[in-house]
């Protein structure tokens, strides 16, 4: 199983697309880590800066709803892995998007908007920690705060099997 | 309790419940291009997995740029090309008799109503058109796809669009279709099936149809999807003739994926689209959509024809009938690309090439190119393009470049007077 959790980087816009996680004039690399100096290239949002040492410390994103919406590109889940970023939060994800983090054994976990409206508020430098088994996330910034989250048991087997193809191999 | 045509192919193909959430469906096609495929190749070389489920199910093409622009193009082209090679992969289209994936395997009959479909493409959806349940996947669903012919899916809701009305004159399936994403947003249909109903949809060819499931993931949609009718039936009569004693038998055997009048949907709206206008994008999302009048006099510096939205044959006349006699404005560089070699070979015996070159448009091999960005087209820093795809984003053409989606009729228009107009002017 991949280690999940850290420094957060938070992407306060709904919407954030595949193009924008990943541009497509990239997806002609055959490696997954020729993406790592691309991560979130095109990405226009206030002071964001995708070549900053924010992106560069960070190991989990907190975002809004429709997180990876567009292209199938798995392009755009390997660029946050190589970047050693294995998880991502959010209102909601775009059905591909999802399915490519948790087949990757990532993992794509929904809050609800109030919950990530107290995530934001925690400050600019917030620490997230996960807790699989119990299925909870603390977020530690000015404050700490607690939240439950819904892992269904399939995903999870995912997770620990380090994902899709393994655990089909094994199965099917 | 009755059935909607998804949770039918769901059960028909069910191969594994791993949670009360999720199913694991038998795969009928598995469909592979040379962007995303690649790195599924190469890493089930590398664990020692380099196996196909089945050759026949498995259908490749090299599409989104081609012929190869440079050596890491060259390089994924490669790459799949020795695959179906090795794995005798027989159904494999290479350069010459390629072209951009969702209309070149339509048009070879691989897709039949009741099918499961998947494809390292989030455009997949467009097959739903002929009654199937077609997903656009990542890498490693198409990988495990390749070896295993299963892929998992959530169990998804459907969501019921009835469509009526007569289209008015210069409106179409690409406007029905922009429409209808306005009204459910980007993310209205996420985790669902659409499922593409009515008297207007009835009415529609299949290449209207395509039009209309083609854009279902720009609302989110998992699929869009037809009900298989006599429509479908003659679209793919070449190819299920012996399969059926007529086209009658196989109507009545299509009718089958119907739903049932009592299924159960997550949601029912019903558009009328008599008084609908041509739609045009206006920002960086499939969802900013407005009526052509309130985009006229709008800047464009290019014009581009083609893709697995509006690069087939009736796209082609439809814009012709706009171009036919007239140049494109001197301000404006216009790009057609058919879909298909079929469909450009059509074009050209319609002399429907020759109004296009003549007017001023380049006219390229069948390609995805411009539409992602990729080649033959991309956009410069600032630049504004009008185009008949499925995308807006921001840069998708190009870093910096900005795209109006619109129809081929739209896009006709635009390119004669230089600027967005209203194209019921010329017809």
């Amino acid at each position: 199983m991949k280690t999940f959790g850290g420094p957060a980087l938070i992407l306060d816009r709904s919407d954030i697309n595949t193009d924008e996680i990943i541009p497509a004039k990239y997806l002609t690399e055959n490696s997954k880590e020729a993406l790592k100096p691309y991560i979130l290239e095109d990405l226009k949002l206030g002071s964001f800066d995708p070549k900053g040492e924010k992106l560069k410390n960070s190991r989990a994103i907190v975002t809004r709803a429709n997180f990876g919406c567009g292209s199938s590109r798995e392009h755009a889940v390997w660029v946050l892995e190589v970047n050693d970023i294995n998880m991502v939060i959010a209102e909601s994800f775009a059905r591909i998007f999802r399915q490519n983090m948790f087949n990757c054994g990532m993992l794509a976990l929904e809050l609800p908007a109030q919950d990530i409206d107290t995530i934001i508020n925690l400050g600019n430098d917030v620490e997230i920690t996960v807790d699989t088994e119990q299925a909870k996330i603390t977020a530690t910034g000015d404050k700490a705060a607690t939240f439950s989250f819904a892992l269904n048991p399939f995903d999870r087997e995912l997770i620990l099997a380090g994902g899709w193809l393994e655990y089909a191999d094994k199965k099917y | 309790m009755g059935k909607t045509i998804a949770q039918k192919i769901f059960k028909d193909h069910l191969r594994d419940t791993p949670s009360s959430d999720n199913v694991v469906l038998d795969l009928d096609v598995v469909m592979c291009h040379e962007i995303t495929t690649p790195i599924a190749i190469n890493d089930l070389v590398a664990r020692g997995l380099d196996r196909v489920f089945d050759p026949v199910k498995i259908k490749a093409v090299i599409d989104h740029v081609t012929p190869s622009k440079d050596s890491k193009t060259a390089t994924q082209a490669k790459i799949l090309r020795d695959w179906a090679g090795r794995h005798k992969i027989k159904d494999f289209f290479d350069v010459g008799d390629n072209g951009v994936c969702h209309a070149l395997f339509p048009e070879k009959g691989f897709i039949r109503p009741g099918y499961t479909v998947i494809m390292g493409d989030s455009h997949t959806c467009t097959h739903g058109a002929f009654g199937a349940f077609a997903a656009g996947v990542g890498t490693t669903d198409l990988e495990v796809g390749i070896l295993k012919g299963v892929c998992s899916f959530r169990m998804p809701e459907t969501l019921k669009i009835t469509i009526t009305g007569i289209l008015p004159a210069g409106v179409y399936a690409k406007d029905v279709i922009l429409y209808i994403i306005k009204q459910l947003t980007v993310n209205g249909a996420t985790d669902k099936v659409m499922e593409f109903v009515g008297p207007l949809v009835a009415a529609m060819s299949m290449e209207s149809r395509m039009t209309l499931c083609n854009m279902a993931i720009e609302a989110g949609g998992t699929c869009g999807i037809c009900y298989p009718d006599r429509v479908t039936a003659e679209y793919l009569w070449p190819f299920i003739q012996h399969d059926y004693d007529s086209i009658d038998a196989a109507v009545v055997d299509f009718s089958k994926w119907h739903s049932d009048p009592d299924a159960t949907y997550a949601d029912e709206i019903t558009i009328d689209v008599s008084n609908l206008a041509p739609q045009v994008t206006f920002g960086f999302k499939p969802d900013q959509v407005k009526d052509v009048m309130e985009m006229e006099g709008s800047p464009i510096d290019q014009i581009y024809m083609g893709s697995c939205t509006n690069g087939r044959i009736e796209d082609i006349r439809e814009a012709a009938r706009i171009l036919k006699g007239k140049r494109i404005a001197d301000t404006v560089r216009g790009i057609l690309s058919p879909a298909t070699p079929k469909i450009y070979s059509q074009a050209m015996d319609e002399g429907l090439i020759k109004i296009f070159m003549d007017a001023g448009f380049c006219v390229t091999n069948p390609t995805c190119g411009a539409c992602l960005g990729m080649s033959t087209g991309v956009l410069a820093e600032g630049e504004v393009c009008a185009s008949t795809t499925n995308r807006n984003f921001n840069g998708r053409m190009g870093k910096g470049g900005m795209v109006h989606l619109m129809s081929p009729l739209t896009a006709a228009a635009a390119a004669v007077a230089g600027y967005i107009t209203d194209p019921r002017k010329y017809i």
